[in-house]
């Protein structure tokens, strides 16, 4: 029978569409739950990494570090950490918006501002802004390493060392639960100061070779760490926004495919019925 | 018998937890062995093996490292390792090479301007064609 067929390759259409998104958000689950882990794993040594760093700094009082040392602020830098691929919701909309307010913020203050990018989608914005970009990384992948990230966080650690930046913030998206993520900026360069009420563990460290030079590679790889730990949440925050996205499109398709469904078995019921009456008034005709 | 505890830590993750009887570290400047109530250090490590002795005596444990901090206290060792061979000219050509992309990117925005342009016509052209499809398919 010709009815519907317009109709039933329609339906056709929608529910392989819905396979994918289907198949994309299982796959988001299963790859936010192992970002999930990876961040559970880099916590212990963040934690102990900013235990030395209070050490050192409480054992020599008279040293200032640059990272450790407050100034005014002329020119800003910031990490802005994005994702690489799309179709996850307005999660990369929002951390923009977010990002935008505070930018602008400084620069009615006259405040200049270099950016350094992570994420495609990040340096797509920003580009097209015409916005001052030093350094940019994309396509990390779903697994980023340290090693990755070494290089962009250097340039701005130098910028910071040699006074060209007199303030480095960390921006990216928040993984709070599946269903909030939430736009987070920090602060990462001058370092805070720690809250030393904890450290009852007073020791007097033999350094080898200096104290100095010690926390030179200590604070660097501390910034490193929280970087990292920014990519991972961004990343955890991706695969959550993309798979309550496609649970969302999943949704829709299903509603489609039985409103189309329904629209279809009318047409086919009308069909039968108008061949019915045709039958029986050439019947009657007879 | 006396023991130390050592954990050593990755910023990816831990890779080791547990009591030994005594620790051997490649130190910046020189190999050090840890017993139990070493005096409070903290030092960095050039790349190298960490070896473990196991309280109970048998096999020691060797775990690699390609740099980073260690931390010892009396009762205590904390080995922060590094996930990458560090060294300052391999940082710096990690550095220029995120710079270098940037600019590139930036040399490139011209390109970019035309993939949006090619884009676009790209899918005019897909909509007549299905146009012209349909009308073909009516007549």
């Amino acid at each position: 029978m010709a009815v519907g067929k317009e109709i039933r390759t329609k339906i056709k259409s929608v529910k392989n569409t819905q396979k994918i998104t289907k198949a994309m958000e299982m796959v988001s689950a299963s790859k936010m739950r192992k970002t999930q882990d990876r961040m559970e794993m880099s916590r212990p040594y963040a934690q102990r990494i900013r235990r030395v760093i209070s050490h050192i700094s409480q054992a020599n009082p008279d040293y200032k570090h640059p990272f450790l040392h407050e100034r005014e602020v002329k020119r800003i830098g910031a990490i802005i950490i994005t994702t690489d691929r799309g179709l996850c919701g307005g999660l990369n909309t929002q951390l923009f918006r977010r990002v935008i307010t505070e930018l602008k913020g400084w620069q009615e203050q006259d405040v200049e501002i270099d950016l350094c990018l992570i994420g495609q989608k990040g340096v797509s914005f920003f580009r097209r802004l015409g916005m001052n970009i030093v350094a940019q990384t994309t396509h990390l992948g779903d697994t980023p390493h340290v090693a990755d990230l070494i290089g962009t966080v250097k340039i701005m650690l130098d910028a910071y060392g040699e006074g060209r930046i007199d303030r480095l913030f960390l921006m990216f998206n928040d993984f709070v639960n599946t269903m909030t993520q939430q736009p987070h900026i920090e602060t990462l360069l001058p370092v805070e100061p720690m809250d030393d009420s904890q450290l009852q563990d007073h020791w007097d460290y033999i350094y080898e070779p200096g104290a100095r030079e010690l926390l030179d590679g200590v604070l660097m790889r501390y910034i490193e760490a929280r970087v990292y730990r920014g990519a991972l949440e961004n990343i955890a925050s991706e695969q959550a926004a993309r798979m309550v996205a496609m649970k969302a499109a999943t949704d829709n398709a299903g509603e489609i495919i039985n409103q189309l469904q329904l629209v279809y078995n009318k047409a086919r019921q009308a069909a039968i019925t108008q061949e019915i009456s045709e039958i029986v008034g050439g019947a009657a005709a007879v | 018998m006396a023991h130390i505890h050592v954990d050593i830590v990755s910023a990816e993750g831990a890779i080791y937890s547990g009591d030994a009887a005594m620790v051997f570290a490649p130190a910046k400047l020189g190999d050090i062995g840890i017993a139990p109530r070493h005096a409070p250090l903290l030092t960095s490590l050039r790349p190298g093996e960490i070896r473990v002795q196991p309280v109970e005596g048998g096999d020691e444990e060797t775990f690699f490292v390609s740099g980073g901090m260690i931390e010892v206290q009396p009762n205590r060792v904390i080995v922060l390792a590094d996930t990458a061979l560090r060294a300052h000219d391999l940082d710096e050509a990690a550095a220029l090479e995120a710079k270098r992309r940037a600019e590139e990117a930036l040399r490139d925005q011209k390109g970019e301007v035309d993939l949006a342009t090619a884009q676009a016509e790209l899918i005019e052209a897909a909509a007549i064609l299905q146009a012209i499809q349909k009308l073909r398919k009516r007549s």
